[in-house]
C-alpha cells in the first residue's frame, strides 16, 4: 500500500500547500476558505448573479447557459463561460466531476441559510473538498452580503463600492416608503405563471420586494407560505390597484380579458411585465438583481416622489452591477417592458 | 370478473330500485350543486344577484328591459364561475365515462382513463409548452395532441404485437409508452427555469378547474361530444365485449372494429379534459365503481349513472377547492384525497363481483 498511503501524506499536506483561514458563515458553518481565490464557482443562480456583479474574472461558468436574448445583456467576455448546472437544493444538476474539472478555490451559494441548505453545502464541501461558502440571500442583507464575499475572494474595493450603491437605493426606497402612511400604499398582486394565477403568500421570497418597495401584497392578508395558486375570482375579491406580472404578454392578455378587464388595475393601466433581462427584475432569481427591480416598483407605487427618471436608474445599474453599457434600443427595449400598456380607453 | 357474479336475481330488483331512484333524484341533486356552487365563492355575490345576473343575460334580448347588476358580479358569475361549474360537470361526466368505458373494454376494475397513457402524454405536452414559454391556448393545444399521440402510440404498438393477448399488450404498452413519457416530462422539469417554469409545471400538473375560461369550454365541447357519442351509441356492445373477445365475438360484435372506435372515443374525451384542467387522477376509477354499485354492471345504466355521478362530484369537488382556502387547493390532490381511502374502503367491504 505504499501508493495509498503516499497519497494520503499528500493529503495531509494540502491544507498546509494551500494558506486557508477559517471563516464562519452565514450558517454559521466553519470552513477553510483559501488565502488567494482566483476561481469561483456559483452554486445556483442567485449566487451566480451576485458573483457576475462582483467579481466577474473569477467565474468559472454559469449554473445556465445563458439564453441568445439574456447574453446580449451580458458582458462579452463572460457569455460563452461554460455551464454546468445548479449545485443547490434538491434539484441538482451538476456534475461533480465536470465541477472538479473546472477546478474552483470556493464554491459559493446565496439564499436560505437554514439547517436543510446548511447540511447540503456539508455534503457537497465533504463530497468535493472545495470549500463551500453559504451566504444570506435576504434581500435587505444584500450589503453585508456584498462585503462579506469580496472581503474572502479578495474583491474589497469592488464590494465596498456595490454594498454603498446597494445601501443608497435601499435607503433611498426605504425612506420614501417610511414617508407614505400605510393606509396610501398601493394593493400589489404579482401574478406568476402562463395565466398570472400564482403568487407569492406573506414571507415569500418571491414577493419580498413587492414589500420593500411599499406595496401592500394582497395575498399576504391569507397567511404565510411560499407560491400558492389562487382562482380569478379571488383576484376579482382583491381587486388590486396594481398588478406586476411574469408573464411578458399579460398585461396585453390582461387588457382584452373580460376576466381581467373589470380590475382597477387593468383600468387605469397599472398591469406591468416585469423586465427580465439579463436577469429579472422582481425574482427569476431571487438575487441582488432584484434592486433595480425594487428602484422600478417604488417608482410604480409612487411616481410622484421619484422624479428622477427610471432611464438613469436603468442605465447606471446596469452600468455599475452588469458593467454593460446599455445601447439605446436596449433601454428603451428595457423601458417599454417596464411602463406597461397604460391607461385603458 | 366476467358475467354477473353473485346472487344476480336477488340483487336485480334492488338494483332497479336503486337506478330508478338515481334516475329522477340524481339529476334534481346535480341541478341543486349546480345552483349552490353558482351561489358560492371568494367574490361575494348575493344570491338575488346571482339570478338576475344569468337572468339579465338571458331575459334582456327576449323582453328587451336589461336589468342593472353590479358589472363585477356579472363578470364573477359569467366569466368566472359558470365557466368552472360548466367544466367541473363536462369534465367530470367525460373522465367518468371513459373510466366506464376503459373498465369494461379490459375486464379490469383497476383501469382508470390514463391507462393507455393519455394523461402523460398530455402533461408532456403542456409542460413542453411552458418550457417554450407558448401562449395558453398553445399549452392546451400541445397537451390534447400529446395526450392523443401517446394514446396512438400504444394502439399502434398493441397492433403491431399480434402474438399475445391483444388487451393484455394494450395495458402493458400503455405502463411502458406511460413510463417513457413521465421520464420526458421529468427531462424537461430539469431543464426548465427553477424560478419561474418549474412552478408553473408543477401547479398545471396537479390539475384546476381555476382557469377555465368560457372559450376553453366552447373549445373541448366538440371533441367531448365526439368522443362521448361513440360510447353511448355502442353501450350494449361494451356489455357484450365485458364478456370477453371470444364471447362478443360470438355474438356477433365486430371486436376489431369496435374497439378501437371505443377507444378512440373514451381518449378523445380524456385528451380534451385533461388539456384545459391538467391531470385530474382518482375520477375515472372511482365514479364507475359507485355506479356499479348503485345501479348494477350493466353498461347501458352504468354509463349514464357514471357520467351524473362524475359530474356531481367534481363540481363539488371543485366547490370545495375554490372555497375552502383563499388560495386554491389543486383538484388532483382533493380527489386523490377523498377518492383512495374511499377505494380501500370499497376494496375491504364490497363483496359483490367487480365486473
Amino acid at each position: 500500500m505504499p501508493l495509498l498511503r503516499c497519497l494520503l501524506a499528500l493529503a495531509c499536506l494540502y491544507p498546509c500547500l494551500a494558506a486557508a483561514r477559517p471563516v464562519t458563515d452565514a450558517a454559521g458553518r466553519r470552513v477553510e476558505v483559501p488565502e488567494r481565490v482566483t476561481r469561483v464557482l456559483a452554486a445556483g443562480p442567485p449566487a451566480a448573479v451576485l458573483l457576475y456583479t462582483l467579481a466577474p474574472g473569477k467565474m468559472v461558468g454559469w449554473p445556465r447557459a445563458p439564453s441568445p436574448e439574456e447574453r446580449d445583456f451580458l458582458a462579452p467576455e463572460l457569455r460563452d463561460l461554460p455551464a454546468y448546472g445548479r449545485l443547490t437544493g434538491r434539484g441538482n444538476t451538476a456534475n461533480v466531476e465536470a465541477l472538479l474539472a473546472l477546478k474552483p478555490d470556493l464554491i459559493v451559494d446565496v439564499g436560505s441559510t437554514g439547517a436543510t441548505y446548511a447540511s447540503l453545502a456539508d455534503r457537497v464541501q465533504a463530497q468535493t473538498g472545495i470549500p463551500y461558502l453559504l451566504l444570506d440571500g435576504r434581500f435587505a442583507a444584500t450589503p453585508q452580503t456584498y462585503r462579506t464575499l469580496g472581503a474572502l475572494i479578495g474583491a474589497d474595493t469592488e464590494a465596498e463600492m456595490l454594498a454603498t450603491e446597494s445601501e443608497r437605493i435601499l435607503k433611498a426606497v426605504a425612506e420614501v416608503v417610511a414617508a407614505v402612511p400605510e393606509d396610501k400604499r398601493p394593493r400589489v398582486y404579482y401574478g406568476r405563471g402562463p395565466r398570472g394565477l400564482e403568487t407569492g403568500l406573506s414571507g415569500s421570497i418571491n414577493t419580498e420586494i413587492v414589500e420593500a418597495a411599499g406595496g401592500r401584497n394582497v395575498a399576504a392578508a391569507e397567511g404565510a407560505g411560499g407560491l400558492a395558486a389562487v382562482s380569478p375570482e379571488q383576484v376579482l375579491a382583491w381587486n388590486p390597484d396594481v398588478i406586476v406580472a411574469l408573464d411578458p404578454d399579460f398585461p396585453k392578455t390582461a387588457a382584452a380579458d373580460p376576466l381581467w378587464s373589470g380590475l382597477k388595475a387593468v383600468r387605469e393601466g397599472r398591469v406591468h411585465a416585469i423586465p427580465t433581462l439579463p436577469f429579472g427584475w422582481v425574482d427569476a432569481p431571487p438575487g441582488v438583481n432584484r434592486l433595480i427591480g425594487l428602484r422600478w416598483l417604488a417608482g410604480l407605487f409612487f411616481p410622484e416622489r421619484f422624479p428622477q427618471t427610471l432611464g438613469d436608474a436603468v442605465r447606471d445599474f446596469y452600468r455599475r452591477f452588469y458593467r454593460v453599457d446599455l445601447k439605446p434600443e436596449q433601454l428603451d427595449r428595457l423601458l417599454r417592458e417596464a411602463a406597461g400598456p397604460g391607461p385603458a380607453r | 370478473m366476467s358475467g354477473t357474479a353473485g346472487p344476480a336475481g336477488a340483487a336485480r330488483p334492488a338494483r332497479r330500485l336503486r337506478a330508478l331512484g338515481l334516475a329522477a333524484l340524481g339529476p334534481a341533486a346535480l341541478l341543486l350543486l349546480v345552483l349552490v356552487s353558482l351561489g358560492i365563492g371568494r367574490y361575494p355575490v348575493p344570491l338575488a344577484d346571482v339570478f338576475s345576473v344569468l337572468s339579465a343575460k338571458v331575459l334582456a334580448p327576449l323582453f328587451g328591459h336589461p336589468v342593472a347588476t353590479d358589472p363585477t358580479a356579472a363578470t364573477v358569475v359569467w366569466q368566472v364561475r359558470l365557466p368552472r361549474v360548466l367544466g367541473a360537470l363536462v369534465v367530470g361526466a367525460g373522465l367518468a365515462a371513459a373510466g366506464a368505458t376503459y373498465q369494461g373494454l379490459f375486464r379490469n376494475p383497476l383501469v382508470s382513463p390514463d391507462i393507455l397513457g393519455v394523461s402523460a402524454g398530455a402533461s408532456l405536452g403542456a409542460v413542453l409548452g411552458i418550457v417554450l414559454s407558448l401562449p395558453v391556448a398553445a399549452i392546451q393545444g400541445l397537451a390534447f395532441v400529446g395526450g392523443l399521440a401517446a394514446v396512438g402510440t400504444v394502439y399502434a404498438v398493441g397492433l403491431a404485437v399480434r402474438r399475445h393477448d391483444p388487451v393484455l399488450t394494450l395495458v402493458l404498452a400503455g405502463v411502458a409508452v406511460g413510463a417513457l413519457l413521465g421520464a420526458g416530462i421529468a427531462l424537461l422539469k430539469v431543464l426548465a427555469d427553477p424560478y419561474n417554469q418549474l412552478p408553473a409545471i408543477t401547479f398545471w400538473l396537479l390539475g384546476s378547474l381555476a382557469a377555465v375560461t368560457p372559450g376553453d369550454v366552447a373549445a373541448i365541447l366538440p371533441a367531448m361530444l365526439a368522443g362521448l357519442a361513440p360510447l353511448v351509441l355502442l353501450r350494449w356492445r361494451v356489455n357484450l365485449m365485458s364478456l370477453g373477445d371470444e364471447e362478443a365475438r360470438a355474438l356477433g360484435v365486430e371486436t376489431r372494429v369496435v374497439r378501437p372506435v371505443l377507444v378512440t372515443g373514451a381518449t378523445l374525451v380524456t385528451a380534451a379534459a385533461v388539456s384545459v384542467t391538467g391531470v385530474i387522477g382518482w375520477i375515472g376509477l372511482i365514479v364507475p365503481h359507485v355506479a356499479r354499485l348503485l345501479v348494477g354492471p350493466d353498461f347501458r345504466r352504468l354509463l349514464p349513472a357514471s357520467m351524473l355521478l362524475g359530474a356531481g362530484y367534481l363540481t363539488a369537488v371543485d366547490l370545495l377547492a375554490r372555497t375552502a382556502a383563499p388560495i386554491e387547493v389543486p383538484l388532483g390532490i382533493l380527489t386523490a384525497l377523498v377518492g383512495a381511502p374511499f377505494f380501500l374502503w370499497l376494496l375491504a367491504t364490497a363483496r359483490r363481483g367487480w365486473a
